[in-house]
This record gives C-alpha cells, structure tokens and sequence, in this order.
C-alpha cells in the first residue's frame, strides 16, 4: 500500500488538493483511506466520506504535537488502511515547526499558499525540508513573478519538487496525482524520517513559572546563540 | 530553444459545449486580442495558455508549441519558460523591497547582467507610472498602478520571454498608449484581453469570449484599423485631458469645442 502524508501550514489548501487528488485517483480506481490529524477541531472526515464514500477517520492529538501524536496512531492506521485494501491519506495539522510527520518509504507532500510571506519557506524547516514534494496552492491569486519568486524561496531552503496549482479549479493537480502513481508501497517496520528535536524538561510536566533560572533540564536564555535547521 | 508558433486546441465551455473555434495558431509577431464580457472566460482562456494547458483545466483546451506537447521544464524551469503573464492583480502580497523581489527575480530567470536588467525593468516601468517606484519601498507599498507598470516592465525585459500574455492592462492606470508604442518595439506574439477598442482594432485578429468557450476568430479589417488610429487620437486628446486635470489646472469650454470641430474625428 502506498502512504501519503501530507502536512502544511493552517489554511494552506491541503484539504483542497487531497480533495481533487482522491477524486482523480478513485476515477482511476484505486481504493482510498483518509485520515486527518489535528490537535483540537477537524471536519475533513466527514468531508471524505460524504464526498467520496470512503473509509476516513480523524484523530485530536490534544496536549501532544501533532506530529507526535502521529507516530503513535500512525501503526493501527496503516493496518486499517490494508484491512480496507486502500492506500491511506494523512492529513496533518501542521502546526508543530520544529516536528515532520513524513514517513520513510512514505510520499511526504508538503502544501504552501503562494498568498504567504515570501520568507515562509524559511521558517518552517523540517516540514518543507524532509518532504519529497511542494505544492504552492492558490496562485490564482499571485502574478506569475510573484510566483516565480516564492519558487526561488523554496528553492532557496531546499532542493525539492515544487509543483504549482490552482486548487480550486483543480490545475495543476494531474501532476501531482502521477507522482503519486509513481510511489513506492511503504515496508514494515514504519520509520520516521526525521529525529522530532523534543525535550521533556520541567514545563512539560506542569511547572509554569517564567524565567528560565525556575527550571532545569533544557534551558534557553534571551541571549543563547541558536541554531536549528529542521534535521 | 526558438519559438515559431502557439497553438491553442479547443475544448469545451462552462456548459460543456464544444468550442465553436477548434483550432487557433500564434505565429511570431502576432498581435492578437481575446474581448468579451465581464465573466466570459477571457482570464481562464490566457490562464490555459500560460499554463500550457493539457487537458487538465476545466476548459479541458490543449496548448501546443511549435506544433508539439510543451516540454515540463517551462513549467519547473522559469529561466526555460518562453512565457510571461501579465495577471489582472493590481496589488503584491511579497513583503520585500522592490530591488529585491526583482533581484530574486532576476536570479530564477537567468538574466544576465542582474543590476543592468533590474535598471531598465525600472526605466521601463517609470515610464508609464505618474510618480516613480522607489526601489527600497516594499512590493506591499506600491500603489495599483506602479505595480501592473512594475509587472508589465518585469514581463517585457526580465526573461526575454518571447510570448508576452496580458489580462486587460488598460484598467491599471498607467499611460496606455505609451505602453503600446513600447511595446510594439519587441518582436513577440502579443495576446491581450481587453475591452479597448485601441487595442482591439490594432491587432491583427481577435477572439470572441462567451460562456467560457471561444466563439468566433475575426480578421481585423484595414477600415478597423483606420478607425483604430483615429480611436487612439480621440484618447490622446482625453489623456492629454486627464493629465491637465491631474495637475490642478482648469477646463475650458472654447478648447473643448475646438476639438469636437476637428474633421478628422468624422
Ligand atoms: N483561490 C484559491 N483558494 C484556495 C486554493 N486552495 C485552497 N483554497 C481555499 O483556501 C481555504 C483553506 O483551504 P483548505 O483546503 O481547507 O486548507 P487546509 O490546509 O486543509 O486547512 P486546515 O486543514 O484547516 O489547516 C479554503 O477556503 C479553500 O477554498 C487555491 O488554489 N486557490
Ligand atoms: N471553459 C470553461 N470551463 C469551465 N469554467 C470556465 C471556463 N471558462 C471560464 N471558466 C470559469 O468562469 C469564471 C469566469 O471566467 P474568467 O475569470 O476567465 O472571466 P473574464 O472574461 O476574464 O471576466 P472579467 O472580464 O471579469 O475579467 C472563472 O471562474 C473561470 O474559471
Ligand atoms: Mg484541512
Ligand atoms: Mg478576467
Ligand atoms: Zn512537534
Ligand atoms: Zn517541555
């Protein structure tokens, strides 16, 4: 079975490009499972399954980043998927800047508006970094050289696959839906592709006064020299 | 590589109709013009060809260069894409400066000499603007005006792209004539959606938009064309109008009247 994970900001159009991707894909007759991981509120279940008549589900990660959260459902997941004799959609929240859903073996789709700041490419690491392909959604919206120049953006962070589409209308999508095609089936046992840069330290278990001399464990003080690149 | 010719292959309106025009070809230096109303598909039919459309757009049309499939490249490649869009935005959302959105830019297309080029795309741009873009303001700064001028400047000199597409430049704001005659001087196909008759009439065919399907390639006449000429005076004469206005002096009557007596108007 194939695994697509597909992770992006808050509003990117992730829903949309799934949407024309699993209307493609189903016409072509592949089976289909979804599954939309959020961290406190999500409807795209219900989306798909009215929509399409698939097997679709959703999961509230809560306290948890989403991204950790999904290593965790991520294995019951994938057997539901195969009992369904269906390729499985991940939808995640995104929301977490610092964690990557992507799976190895797994096709990672991370989904950007045109619409955003031209420096987001850089602030979202390994989201865009670890994924296999980009989709810049709503350039309907931008002129060609603005579109031209959010491209050199990504390009800029990291070599990657940039596929542009006007989501709505469904351009662009036909690309995208062959590159899926072209996926490899994902092999037991499941492997993360990225090591989430997590801590448990002294706010993870409830302590929540401010300034870092009432804490121990992982530190930062204003004045730390970091670096973080997202793997 | 040389691009000779752009062919459009009809496919279906909104309606899922066929297109009534089934086959259209741009040969190098053609000057065509896509008019119809409010809604009737002009945007979604340059869209299709800047897009390099393959069936795979609602309008399901096909676009070919030089008689075959276009290459992927143009479309992961800008430096490779013999295309330029001039979109109907009016407005940036890229919150960086003008000298940088067009070094970026300058950069993804591959133009030479970065500096030389950003120089001209100014020069260019400043030209059809009433107060110049300042090259340390931000995209987000510029007002409706400087930013079509800015794009069409962009379009023109940054990639050299040989097909120039451009969604009805005369709602901008900037001088329009002069953006023809500029224009004019670059040997390209030029497709314009438009509602001018200047533009209209000094095309060499145009193609009527209705219900999202193309309706109807028409030949410009010689008499469209001196009726063109004329069309560009009378607005002439009502730029030179605005520009007087736009400066704080008055109108008067006997100047007015004047003009309406000239014989050439009739
Ligand atoms: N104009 C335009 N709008 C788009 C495009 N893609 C998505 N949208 C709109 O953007 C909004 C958000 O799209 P969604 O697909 O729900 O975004 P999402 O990433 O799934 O959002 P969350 O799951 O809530 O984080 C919707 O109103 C879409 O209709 C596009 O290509 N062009
Ligand atoms: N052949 C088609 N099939 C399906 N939808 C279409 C087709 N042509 C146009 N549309 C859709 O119809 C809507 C209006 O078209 P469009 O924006 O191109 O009109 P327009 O002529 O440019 O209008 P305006 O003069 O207001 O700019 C758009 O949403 C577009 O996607
Ligand atoms: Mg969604
Ligand atoms: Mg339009
Ligand atoms: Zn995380
Ligand atoms: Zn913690």
């Amino acid at each position: 079975m194939k695994l697509i994970m597909c992770a992006g900001p808050p509003t990117s159009g992730k829903t949309t490009v799934l949407r024309q991707v699993a209307r493609r894909l189903l016409k072509k007759g592949r089976r289909l499972a979804y599954l939309k991981i959020d961290v406190q509120f999500a409807d795209e279940d219900e989306l798909f399954r009215n929509e399409f008549a698939i097997p679709a589900r959703k999961i509230y990660s809560g306290d948890l980043c989403p991204d950790h959260a999904s290593v965790l459902v991520l294995g019951d997941a994938v057997k539901w998927a195969e009992e369904e004799g269906a390729d499985l959609i991940v939808e995640t929240a995104g929301l977490c800047l610092r964690c990557a859903p992507y799976i190895v073996g797994s096709l990672g789709i991370v989904v950007l508006e045109a619409t955003s700041g031209m420096n987001l490419p850089r602030k979202i690491g390994a989201m865009l970094t670890l994924a296999d392909i980009a989709v810049v959604t709503k350039i309907d919206l931008v002129s060609q050289a603005e579109r031209e120049v959010f491209r050199a953006n990504i390009m800029d962070a990291t070599r990657i696959e940039v596929l542009e589409a006007d989501a709505l209308r469904g351009i662009g999508i036909d690309r995208l839906v062959r590159r899926i095609e072209r996926a490899e089936d994902v092999t037991m046992p499941l492997m993360l592709k990225g090591s989430p840069p997590v801590a448990t330290c002294t706010i993870c278990v409830g302590k929540k006064v401010i300034g870092w001399e009432h804490h121990f464990g992982v530190l930062r003080k204003l004045d730390t020299d970091l670096f973080y690149r997202g793997e | 590589m040389e691009i000779r010719k752009v062919t459009i292959l009809g496919g279906y309106g909104r309606g899922g109709e066929k297109e009534r025009v089934d086959q259209v070809d741009l040969e190098m230096g053609d000057l065509l013009s896509i008019v119809g109303p409010t809604g009737s598909g002009k945007t979604a039919l340059i869209n299709d060809i800047g897009l390099f459309a393959a069936e795979d757009t609602p309008s399901r049309r096909r676009i070919l260069i030089n008689g075959a499939a276009p290459a992927e490249e143009f479309l992961d490649d800008p430096a490779k894409n013999p295309i330029a869009l001039i979109t109907q935005h009016t407005g940036f959302l890229s919150d960086v400066s003008v000298a940088s959105f067009l070094d970026t830019h300058a950069r993804i297309r591959r133009s030479g000499n970065r500096d030389a080029v950003v120089a001209d795309i100014l020069d260019f741009a400043n030209q059809l603007t009433g107060e110049p873009i300042i090259t340390d303001s931000a995209m987000t700064e510029l007002s409706g005006g400087q930013s079509r001028a800015l794009l069409i400047a962009d379009a023109v000199i940054i990639g050299n792209s040989p097909i120039i597409l451009l969604d009805e430049i005369e709602n901008a704001g900037i001088n329009l004539t002069r953006a023809l005659e500029m224009l004019r001087k670059y040997e390209k196909i030029f497709v314009f959606v438009t509602h001018d008759p200047r533009i209209t009439l000094s095309s060499d065919y145009r193609i009527v938009m209705k219900g999202g399907a193309m309706q109807n390639a028409i030949t410009t006449s010689l008499e469209e064309k001196r009726i063109g000429e004329k069309v560009t005076e009378l607005d002439k004469i009502i730029m030179g109008m605005r520009d007087r206005i736009s400066s704080g002096e008055r109108m008067l009557e006997k100047e007015f009247r004047a003009i309406m007596d000239m014989t050439w108007l009739t």
